[in-house]
C-alpha cells in the first residue's frame, strides 16, 4: 500500500515487517524516529519484539550481540558519534557472524557539533566487516532494509543500511508498504545457524591464538566475497515478491559516456537530474550510483568506469590526508584494468552543505576542462577567504 | 550457620589455564554448583576469558558468550531478552566480571542494566586490580597497595570504591558480597540470587590473586578468609537497596591481613593504623544500615 512516509519510518515499517525479536537503541538526532516509532509498535504490539533502552551506543551494540548471539532476529539504529562509540563492538558483531542489521544515519562528526549529512561517519567504519548498503530514496531505504535482513541471515554477517541525514530521514515521500504476506513471502522465519545453548555448551568468542585466528579472519573475508553474489539473489527473491530491484551499483547513461559522475546516497538524485540535462545539451555524460559499498563491487565498477575517458567521484567525506573515501575505492578498483580512465575526487556536502544541481554541474565543467586529475581532492564549494 | 551440604556437580572441568592458587577458579566452581547447568555465562575481558580455555577448549560444562571489556552487562540484557523472546525463561544468565570490568570500564553498562532491572545475575569475581594484563590498579585496588601503576612511593592513597553501596543506590533487586573462604556462605546467596528471578542480582565475590598481591598461592584461602575476619570485606546482603543482613562479625585487626601480602609490605605501622581507621568507618557506616 502506498503510504506518504519519512525515510526514518520506511526504515521502521521494514523493521515491523521483518517481525525483529530484539532492538537495543539509543537516541541520537538524526535517527531518533526510526526507534520511536519502533518502541511505538513495541508498546502498542503491532510488533512482538523487546525494546532495550540501553545507556549507551556501546551497549546498543553489545546487546545486540548477546541477542543476536541467543538466536533472535535482533535491529538496532544510530548516527555519527553514536557509530562512532559502537566501533570496538562493530568488529566484534561481525567476527562473530552475527546477522544484526543497523540503519545508520549519515551524520557529521564533531566538533562543531553538527547533526546535519555527511558520510564520514559510515565510510570510517569500512573496515569493520559489515555489509554496507547507501540508499537513494524512501523506497529504497524500505526495501534494504527488508532485504538487509536476508542477505544478512545468508551470509551471517552483519549489515548497514545506510541512509542520509535529513535528506532523507526527515523527507517524507510516497513510499510503497509491502503488505504482511508478501514480506513473510520474501523474508522466512530465522533459523540461526549457531546459537548459545545450556544443551551444548560452547566457549564463544574465546582466546583464539596465533594458531587459529587468521582462519577466523579469513573466513569473515570469504564472506564478505560471497555477499556481493548474495545480494543478487536477496534481490532476485525480493524482485520476485514485489517487482522491485537496485543492484550493487546503477549505471545510468554510462555506455557511451566520456566522463561519468559517480554518487552515493541522494546526491544520486541531484546527479540523475544533471546528466539528463546535459545529455540534452550533448554533453556525453553518465552517472555510476555506488549502493553497495562493502563489499566493495571492484569488478563490476570497473567494468562499467572502463569505457569511460574520466570519472568524477563526488565524496560527501573526508578521509584527512587522503581525501575523498569513494574516489580511494574507486582508484583501488581500476587500477589493475586495461584501461584506466582519469579519477577526479572532489568533495562536496559535508556538513549538511547542499549538493546542488549547480554543484554538480560544477564538478562536471571541472573535470571536463581539466586535463588530468589533481592530486589532491579538490573541494567544491569553499567559501572564500576561510 | 547450619550444616550444609556443598552440592556434588561440579561443572568445571579439571583444567584451566589460571595461577596456582587463583581465587576466581574456586569462585567460579562453587557459583555454578549453586546454579547448575541450565546456566549461560556471558564474560567480558578478564582473567577468566583466558582461563575459560583457548580455542577450541573449554574450562566448564556451561555455554560461555565472550565480550567486550565494557559490556558484560549489557551483552547479558541481549541475551536474556533472546531467551525470553524464545519463551526459554528458565535458563539463567549470569554475567562473570572481574573487578575492572565491573568498578571501572563495564560500570556505565552494569549500572544501566540494574536500573532497567534486567533479569539477570551480574557476579563480579573482586581481585582487586587488573590483573589479566599484569596487575594494574583499578578503582577496587584498596588503600595502601602497590601495583604496577601505582608503584613505589605511589601506592594506592584512595579507598576502594564500594560498588555494592552504589548497586543499592539503584534499589537492585538483590546485592550481596561472599568469599571464597565461605564456600557455603557463597553457595546460598548464588543460589538465592537465582531464586530471585526476575530482576537484577549483583554478588560480589572476594577472589584473592596469590600472583597479583605477592603471597604464596596456598595463602590464598586464609587470606580471604582474614579479609572477611578483620571486616575488611563484610558478608552481607542487600534486598531492595534497603533491607540490609550481616552475615558474620569479624574480630582480628585488619594489620594480621596486610602483614601476609607482598603488595602491602611497604606500609608503615602508621600506615596500617590509617587504613584500620578506614575499616572501622566503613564497619560503622554499614552496621548503621542493620
Ligand atoms: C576496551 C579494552 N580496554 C582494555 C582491555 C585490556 N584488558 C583486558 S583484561 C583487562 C583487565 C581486566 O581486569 P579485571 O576486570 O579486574 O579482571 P582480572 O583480569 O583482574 O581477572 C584489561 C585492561 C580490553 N580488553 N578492552
Ligand atoms: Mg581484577
Amino acid at each position: 500500500m502506498k503510504k506518504v512516509l519519512e525515510g526514518s519510518h520506511a526504515v521502521s515499517e521494514a523493521v515491523k515487517l521483518a517481525r525483529v525479536r530484539v532492538v537495543s537503541a539509543y537516541p541520537i538526532t538524526p535517527q531518533t524516529h526510526i526507534v520511536e516509532a519502533i518502541s511505538e509498535a513495541c508498546a502498542e504490539g503491532s510488533l512482538d519484539a523487546r525494546f532495550i533502552c540501553v545507556e549507551s551506543e556501546h551497549s546498543a551494540m553489545a546487546a545486540a550481540i548477546g541477542a543476536s548471539s541467543g538466536g533472535v532476529r535482533t535491529f538496532t539504529a544510530t548516527s555519527s558519534q553514536g557509530l562512532a562509540y559502537m566501533h570496538e563492538l562493530l568488529h566484534w558483531a561481525s567476527g562473530a557472524r552475527l546477522p544484526i542489521v543497523m540503519a545508520e544515519v549519515n551524520r557529521a562528526l564533531a566538533p562543531g557539533w553538527n547533526i546535519w549529512m555527511d558520510q564520514t561517519d559510515s565510510l570510517a567504519q569500512r573496515d569493520t566487516g559489515w555489509i554496507q548498503l547507501y540508499c537513494e530514496d524512501g523506497q529504497e531505504v524500505l526495501d534494504t532494509t527488508l532485504m538487509a535482513f536476508r542477505l544478512a541471515e545468508e551470509v551471517n554477517l552483519p549489515v548497514m543500511v545506510v541512509l542520509d541525514a535529513f535528506f532523507l530521514s526527515h523527507t517524507w515521500e510516497p513510499v510503497d508498504v509491502p503488505d504482511r504476506e508478501s514480506a513473510d513471502r520474501f523474508l522466512p522465519a530465522f533459523f540461526p545457524r549457531v546459537v548459545v545453548d545450556t544443551a551444548n555448551p560452547c566457549n564463544m568468542g574465546q582466546m583464539s591464538p596465533p594458531g587459529v585466528y587468521m582462519e577466523m579472519r579469513h573466513s569473515v573475508q570469504m564472506a564478505m566475497q560471497m555477499a556481493g553474489e548474495c545480494l543478487n539473489e536477496t534481490e532476485d527473491a525480493f524482485y520476485r515478491v514485489f517487482n522491485r530491484k537496485y543492484g550493487r551499483i546503477e549505471q545510468h547513461l554510462c555506455e557511451d559516456a566520456e566522463i561519468v559522475l559517480v554518487a552515493a546516497g541522494t546526491a544520486v538524485g541531484v546527479c540523475r537530474e544533471v546528466v539528463s540535462g546535459l545529455r540534452e545539451e550533448g554533453e556525453k555524460v553518465g552517472l555510476l550510483k555506488i549502493r553497495l559499498f562493502r563489499p566493495f563491487p571492484s569488478k563490476i565498477v570497473s567494468e562499467v568506469l572502463k569505457r569511460a575517458r574520466k570519472v568524477a567521484v563526488i565524496d560527501r567525506n573526508c578521509s584527512f590526508g587522503v581525501g575523498g573515501i569513494f574516489a580511494q575505492e574507486i582508484k583501488a578498483a581500476l587500477f589493475n584494468s586495461d584501461h584506466r580512465p582519469g579519477v577526479y575526487s572532489y568533495i562536496a556536502g559535508l556538513g549538511g552543505r547542499d549538493i546542488t544541481p549547480d554543484t554538480v554541474r560544477e564538478i562536471y565543467r571541472i573535470t571536463r576542462n581539466t586535463e588530468k586529475p589533481e592530486p589532491e581532492s579538490v573541494w567544491i564549494g569553499l567559501r572564500p577567504d576561510e | 550457620m547450619k550444616p550444609f551440604d556443598i552440592p556434588q556437580n561440579d561443572y568445571m572441568y579439571s583444567g584451566h589455564v589460571g595461577c596456582p592458587g587463583c581465587g576466581a577458579a574456586i569462585a567460579m566452581k562453587f557459583a555454578l554448583k549453586a546454579l547448575g547447568e541450565k546456566t549461560i555465562i556471558v564474560m567480558p575481558a578478564c582473567c577468566w576469558g583466558v582461563m575459560s580455555g583457548s580455542h577450541p577448549q573449554t574450562a566448564l560444562k556451561v555455554p560461555i558468550l565472550h565480550t567486550a571489556f565494557a559490556s558484560g552487562a549489557a551483552a547479558a540484557s541481549g541475551l536474556r531478552a533472546a531467551l525470553d523472546m524464545r519463551g526459554d525463561t528458565e535458563t539463567t544468565v549470569m554475567t562473570w566480571a572481574g573487578d575492572g570490568g565491573t568498578f571501572d570500564i563495564g560500570f556505565q553498562a552494569l549500572s544501566g542494566a540494574v536500573e532497567r532491572n534486567e533479569d539477570f545475575i551480574y557476579a563480579c569475581y573482586d581481585n582487586e586490580a587488573y590483573m589479566n594484563t599484569g596487575v594494574q590498579r583499578s578503582s577496587a585496588t584498596p588503600a595502601g597497595a602497590r601495583t604496577t601503576t601505582t608503584p613505589g612511593k605511589d601506592w594506592k592513597r584512595t579507598r576502594k570504591k564500594n560498588i555494592v553501596e552504589a548497586l543499592a543506590a539503584h534499589r537492585i533487586t538483590y546485592a550481596a558480597t561472599a568469599s571464597i573462604a565461605f564456600p557455603e556462605d557463597m553457595i546460598l546467596k548464588f543460589k538465592k540470587a537465582k531464586s530471585l528471578k526476575g530482576g537484577s542480582r549483583f554478588i560480589h565475590i572476594f577472589a584473592s590473586c596469590p600472583t597479583g598481591w605477592r603471597m604464596p598461592s596456598e595463602m590464598s584461602v586464609k587470606i580471604a578468609r582474614l579479609a572477611v575476619r578483620t571486616n575488611l570485606f563484610p558478608l552481607y546482603e542487600v534486598e531492595e537497596g534497603v533491607r540490609y543482613t550481616l552475615n558474620y562479625t569479624g574480630d582480628r585487626p585488619v594489620k594480621d591481613y596486610l602483614k601476609l601480602q607482598g603488595r602491602f609490605a611497604h606500609l608503615t605501622d602508621q600506615d596500617m593504623d590509617a587504613i584500620q581507621k578506614m575499616v572501622d568507618e566503613d564497619w560503622k557506616q554499614l552496621q548503621k544500615k542493620i
